[in-house]
């Protein structure tokens, strides 16, 4: 596809509206296409695009794609899929971006493999060489311990972008753009899968992807009771409480506590965790925090290598102190 | 007639290994394998085995573990055998050592598959530990044109349908699929089970089935890669911490509370 032109952005639309993620990735796409001389697409999907469409302009695409059909009104993976394949084939984009969300996780493999090119996973960074006009792309491997540079062979070149690395562009809702609209064909069969349950089980409160404070327990606390301390101390600075990959294998909190490479990617301002020894694949979850502390009785775990402040004692006798003066401080 | 169920798994550098034994070789832009810390077979491929071994002691089930690479430890990739998997396949050729190419991988293993009749099931682990790629599952899936659902943390089988809890961000779903279909699974599954002194024994006497390229048909020029690594680094950290001190444990906690308050951090 030697005439393959134009950053495409494969999009989120959450009820209508354009999700943080697509903002994000937008921002990247502009800077991508910018530097590359190209124009810059999204592609969204699903049943009522409006809203979504004028928003993804005024982040900064030229031309939005609605993909429409009321069987992509939720995500479904297989028609997903055939919704942005048809919109590839349609407009042979040279550079192909998606946000690496829990959708983005299976359609940007799945895509890569249908269209028969490479694809560079869950990327920290993307930069263009301007030498042969080819995307590279950082990305964190071996549980965040290392960092690979690869570049894709094969166009349309994909890359799959780590949630909250970019910053989404300051909205302009005087830029000018295209929406085309994109109807596609799905037949009534074409989910091979299908959910019939939906289960949630985060905790009431604050979500932790949102909090500016967030509090993590980990292996080190040695069961489930000292979670209610976390809470309590997370309570008291309005944050949220998340958990060590250790803490959510051992069954002391659900899944959806967990913070790292395979659990959730936070940002807050100020992450404090307790009896987490900083192994790789969980500061790949918050390592981008603004400041991380560590209560650890271990003086050499590797948490005291990204934090900012540092603790070193037993957090049976450290936490509640801390809970107790940050109630002072901020209750006077 | 018992499901037949494919495992694919996946040799890698331990990933517990401390910290200041894992080292680049930049020249070669690869990891350098520690001397005395044997490899291991991928956490979440385990948690694969473990599911398959799940679905096996509730009904008649075969269990077959497939793995891809140019070299193997064979006691270690004999691990699923001694848990309770029925066959071990490895795919063993030295044009099989691209293994940040997904696409290459999910080829040998997609025709491996096929070269096995098929699986009316297959799980994987949701990525390999070393490069967290996250590819090869739904390529294989994508290759052989099966259904595919991603995530799972409890995979059964009722009647002609596979069951999945997958995980979602607030919670997790319930996805009915078709047989045959690619589910993968993460740690959320539970701990794989421990290989027991018979499984060990059983595991000894069964012998792998070995197949080098030309077994597969598979020449150089069908694992054209699909990507180019440039470099591979160890990120620099240019954090100072600062540890607060104090006369004792509780003291250094009420230091860092009035730090964190100095700093408008709270």
């Amino acid at each position: 596809m030697a005439d393959a032109s134009g950053v495409l952005v494969i999009g989120e639309a959450h009820e209508g509206q354009l999700g943080t993620i697509s903002q994000e990735i937008l921002a990247v796409g502009r800077q991508v296409a910018d530097d590359l001389g190209e124009q810059l697409y999204i592609g969204l999907l699903g049943d009522t695009l409006v809203n979504a469409s004028a928003e993804a302009i005024s982040y900064g695409a030229d031309v939005v794609y609605a993909v429409t059909n009321p069987l992509l009104s939720e995500y479904q993976s297989e028609c997903y899929l055939k919704g942005m394949e048809s919109l590839c084939k349609e407009i042979s984009p040279n550079v192909i971006l998606i946000g690496r969300t829990n959708q983005g996780r299976e359609l940007a493999p799945r895509l890569a493999f249908r269209l028969g090119v490479g694809l560079a996973q869950d990327c920290l960074e993307i930069s263009v060489d301007q030498a042969n006009k080819t995307l590279l792309a950082n990305r964190p491997v071996y549980g965040g311990s290392a960092v690979a540079v690869i570049s894709c062979n094969y166009t349309p070149q994909i890359a799959a972008v780590r949630p909250k690395v970019y910053e989404p562009l300051a909205p302009d809702n005087t830029r000018q753009g295209e929406v085309i609209s994109f109807p596609i064909e799905l037949d009534n069969e074409t989910p091979a899968s299908r959910v019939v349950e939906v289960v949630k089980e985060e905790a009431a409160g604050i979500k932790l992807e949102d909090a500016h404070t967030v509090v993590s327990g980990g292996r080190g606390l040695g069961g489930p009771e000292p979670f209610t301390q976390l809470e309590e101390l997370a309570k008291l600075l309005g944050g949220a409480v998340g958990a060590s990959r250790a803490a959510v294998d051992s069954g002391w909190v659900p899944p959806s506590y967990q913070v790292g490479l395979t659990g959730k990617t936070i940002t807050p301002d100020l992450y404090i965790t307790v009896a987490i020894s900083g192994a790789s694949q969980h500061m790949a979850g918050c390592s981008s925090s603004k400041v991380i502390v560590a209560i650890n009785k271990d003086s050499e775990a590797n948490i005291f290598k990204d934090a900012r402040y540092g603790v070193v004692g037993d957090w049976e006798k450290v936490l509640p102190a801390l809970t107790e003066t940050v109630r002072e401080l901020t209750q006077s | 007639m018992p499901v037949k169920i494919g495992v694919l798994a996946k040799q890698v550098i331990d990933p517990e290994m401390p910290a200041a034994a894992f080292q680049i070789d930049s020249s070669v832009k690869q990891v350098v394998p520690p001397a005395n810390i044997p490899p291991v077979v991928n956490g979440f491929d385990e948690n694969a085995v473990e599911a398959a071994l799940q679905i096996k002691d509730s009904q008649e089930a075969t269990v077959t573990v497939i793995s891809a690479g140019s070299s193997f430890a064979l006691d270690v990739m004999k691990k699923p055998l001694s848990m309770g998997a029925d066959e071990l396949v490895l795919l063993q050729d030295d044009l099989f050592n691209n293994t940040i190419d997904s696409f290459q991988t999910a080829f040998l293993l997609s025709e491996a598959i096929k070269k096995l009749g098929g699986f009316d099931l297959i799980i994987c682990g949701r990525q390999a530990s070393d490069w967290d790629n996250a590819q090869v599952p739904l390529g294989v899936a994508e290759l052989l044109g099966l259904a595919c659902v991603s995530l799972g943390k409890k995979v059964s089988i009722d009647g002609d349908k596979v069951v999945v809890e997958r995980l979602i961000p607030d919670g997790f779903e319930v996805v009915h699929a078709p047989m045959p279909s690619l589910v993968t699974v993460s740690n959320e599954l539970g701990q794989p089970r421990y290989p027991t002194l018979r499984g060990i024994m059983a595991a000894t006497r069964k012998l792998p089935t070995i197949w080098a390229s030309n077994d597969l048909g598979i020449s150089p020029d069908m694992l054209e890669p699909r990507v180019t690594l440039h470099d591979l680094f160890i990120p620099e950290r240019d954090q100072v911490c600062e540890m607060i001190e104090g006369d004792n444990e509780e003291e250094a906690a009420r230091n860092l509370a009035q730090k964190l308050r100095e700093a408008k951090l709270i």
